[in-house]
């Protein structure tokens, strides 16, 4: 069905829905060179004001992606929750919009229609929220998670920190870990991108993390993110796994690009939780997004990346994961051209994330072919943090030496912390301030504890 | 603050030479020390420079000349580098005028070169003359017909398969600047693919990582791109089923170290 609008003299037609959503969607490089974005500023106004007139409903009768064709799709529509959507059943999109934004949109009457709010929706009413509804909204949504410590409460945040090194070298990524322990970093997942895909290799890793946690007691998890196969294979051997990974896409076929299925990812969490190694929950999944992966495969059936990246959150949300992470500038400049695309990328992501009830964190990134710098992620890590982001990176220097792109550092998290008042999750807070890393204002001190970690991995070295 | 006693700061010394990750930075209050602003500013300052900086075709053409090789100069469908950012597509596509340049090259060759600018220009100025004079020899004894050498700008990976296949090459070598990181804005990347036409994935090609003086030295890359290209031969394919094993055939001709350039 075509969907018209007029603006003056002109009449805007747009053959389908999936036009409507992909050309309402504020410019970006990808859906550019996928030949989909509006053609002129007036072609998205009007796109904008067709998708704000149509029925939250018809996300439920007309699906973008053939619910035949498409696993995802089938798990959206077949796990749809009417009870829960029954609130906001009557609304348009942009109706919807209002209604967040309105005080009776509280954290738990969100929290409540969660379930009933699918990608395509979540989707929808973004493209009509200016940055500042992205994150008025996302503030009020709360996802609390659990492994061996709770992540997500109010005035919290927290960091993954990321130790990788080139060549995988057990005493440098110690070296790292140590850094960034000592900055207060590490709650939400010590998660290493190992360079070699050779499990023993990823093994010994998966022993050097757990060692690690146990000989300090730290209240945290481990991650090697390898694929979920990998991870499945590995705790059948017997390694030290506490969270399973997988990088994960809003379409089946992009899912095939990455070797996953819907059936495989089950067997993953099942994996992960037989292990019974969380210690106050058993979220164990941890999943990484970006807008523009299904594209880059080839599997985006003509929707806009942005709506495709809300998908790949009802992926993760089937699962109960601990972290879902969205890349949102390591793709390039193809798909999110610069600072500017890239900032409302992260915006839209961690806002639709948290709208559908999943524990968003956004490594805020970018790579040196972009148009794009520490700046902006200093604005981008502000927005976040004032958003309510679940967790972001903490990587050296923010430079990512194994990776080759630029993210968050351990001085960023303070920095935010210190502008925002956000606490570490409460276990890990309590930790560093027995090793008396942190004071009891959770800032950093200098303590015996600097003393004992340094001497772990200095032994290590020796 | 500076917050290390300096026993302490001797011991994050240490630490920081176990990796090349910037670690022990310290801080003033929650934040980097000017110096470590600087030195990262810097850094990205040069890889943003190694993408922008304007490829120099002609340099590379004479400095390649005092080489026993003929150089052909081609351009792919990305008319600047604004829109060869944008459409990757393009620099994966010969312009009109290059493909009828190459077509009247074509011949019967085993293997097909090519210079490309990639995502760092810097990395072909910096490396691919040296890097090449040290690769030739290695493929003249292996007794290659090689096609003339192709260099190649705003180019991306995939236009050696359109390139390759113009020549009449039996297998193609793409030698390429790499995306720059933060510590390495100079990387050369080397992708090898046999049976090259276009339409292939990067499952079907060989790849050796960071040539550059701070990474995988020239000697050591030509020798191992050598050995791929030798493999590839003997067993007609490229890809996922070709492993890199030289460092095994590096062992077996040692110990008189690697084989002279």
């Amino acid at each position: 069905m075509a969907y018209r609008v007029t603006v003056g003299r002109q009449t805007h037609v747009f053959a389908d829905l999936k036009q409507v959503m992909a050309k309402a969607t504020p410019l970006r490089s990808g859906d550019m060179l996928a030949g989909l974005a509006a053609a002129s500023m007036e072609e998205c106004m009007a796109a904008k004001i067709a998708l704000a007139d149509l029925p939250l409903r018809i996300f439920l009768s007309e699906a973008l992606v053939p619910y035949e064709q498409d696993e995802v799709t089938r798990l959206i529509l077949d796990t749809h929750d009417a009870a829960a959507f029954a609130p906001i059943a009557a609304l348009t999109v942009g109706e919807f919009r209002d209604w967040l934004c309105s005080e009776a949109a509280t954290t738990e009457v969100l929290a409540g229609i969660a379930p009933g709010v699918t990608p395509e929706m979540a989707a929808a009413v973004s493209k009509l929220m200016r940055n500042q509804d992205l994150i008025l909204v996302a503030r009020k949504c709360r996802v609390v998670t659990r492994f061996r410590n709770t992540l997500g409460l109010p005035g919290t945040m927290a960091v993954r920190l990321q130790p990788n090194h080139p060549t995988d070298d057990a005493a440098g990524i110690l070296a790292s870990i140590v850094d960034g322990l000592l900055y207060g970093c590490g709650d939400a997942v010590i998660g290493i991108n190992p360079a070699s895909d050779s499990p023993a290799a990823i093994g010994d890793l998966l022993r050097l993390l757990d060692e690690l946690i146990r000989r300090f007691d730290i209240p945290t998890q481990s991650c090697v993110l390898t694929h979920v196969t990998s991870a499945i294979a590995l705790i059948g051997q017997g390694a030290p796994v506490d969270l399973v990974f997988q990088s994960v896409a809003g379409t089946q076929k992009a899912n095939d690009s990455f070797g996953v299925s819907l059936a495989l990812l089950r067997e993953g969490m099942e994996a992960g939780r037989s292990l019974k190694r969380g210690t106050v929950g058993d979220n164990v999944m941890y999943f990484e997004t970006g807008q523009g992966s299904a594209l880059s495969a080839g599997a985006h059936h003509g929707v806009d990346q942005q709506t495709l990246e809300a998908r790949a959150y009802a992926v993760a949300r089937a699962y109960d994961p601990l972290l879902v992470n969205t890349v949102v500038g390591f793709i390039g400049p193809e798909y999110l051209y610069d600072g500017k695309q890239i900032i409302r990328a992260g915006l839209e992501d961690h806002f639709c994330g948290k709208l559908m009830g999943v524990p968003m964190g956004c490594d805020i990134c970018y790579t040196n072919h972009a148009e794009a710098d520490q700046d902006d992620m200093d604005t981008l890590l502000t927005l976040l943090g004032t958003a309510g982001v679940n967790f972001v990176m903490g990587v050296p220097g923010a430079d990512d030496v194994m990776l080759n792109y630029q993210s968050t550092s351990f001085h960023d998290q303070l920095y935010i912390r210190e502008v925002l008042d956000l606490k570490r999750a409460p276990e890990f807070e309590a930790w560093l301030r027995r090793m008396e890393i942190t004071d009891a204002a959770g800032k950093l001190s200098t303590g015996r504890g600097r003393q004992a970690l340094l001497a772990a991995v200095q032994g290590r070295a020796a | 603050m500076s917050d290390e006693p300096l026993p302490l700061a001797e011991r994050w010394a240490a630490l920081a030479r176990l990796t090349p990750a910037r670690i022990g930075l310290g801080r003033s209050g929650a934040s980097l020390p000017t110096r470590e602003v600087l030195r990262f500013g810097l850094a990205h300052a040069q890889a943003r420079d190694a993408v922008h900086i304007p490829f120099r075709a002609e340099e590379v053409a004479t400095a390649l000349a005092t080489l026993p090789v003929e150089t052909v100069q081609v351009e792919s469908a990305a008319p600047s580098r604004d829109l060869y950012l944008r459409r990757p597509d393009l620099g994966r596509r010969l312009s009109a005028e290059s493909r009828v340049a190459l077509a009247g090259r074509r011949g019967d060759f085993d293997l097909a070169l090519v210079v490309a600018d990639g995502l760092s220009s810097t990395a072909i100025h910096q490396n691919a003359a040296p890097f090449i004079a040290g690769l030739l020899p290695l493929l003249r004894r292996q007794g290659l017909r090689l096609a003339p050498l192709v260099i190649a700008s705003q180019a991306r990976v995939a236009l050696g398969d359109e390139v390759g296949e113009a020549l009449g090459a039996r297998a193609v070598a793409v030698l390429i600047g790499e995306r720059p990181g933060l510590s390495s804005p100079d990387s050369l990347g080397a992708y090898l693919t046999f049976a090259p036409r276009p339409g292939l994935s990067d499952a079907a090609r060989n790849c050796i990582s960071n040539i550059r003086p701070g990474g995988l030295s020239y000697e050591q890359a030509a020798f191992k791109l050598s050995w791929l290209i030798a493999e590839a031969f003997r067993r007609s394919l490229t890809g996922v089923d070709l492993k890199d094993e030289s460092d095994l055939a590096l062992e077996a001709v040692t110990p008189d170290k690697l084989p002279p350039a």
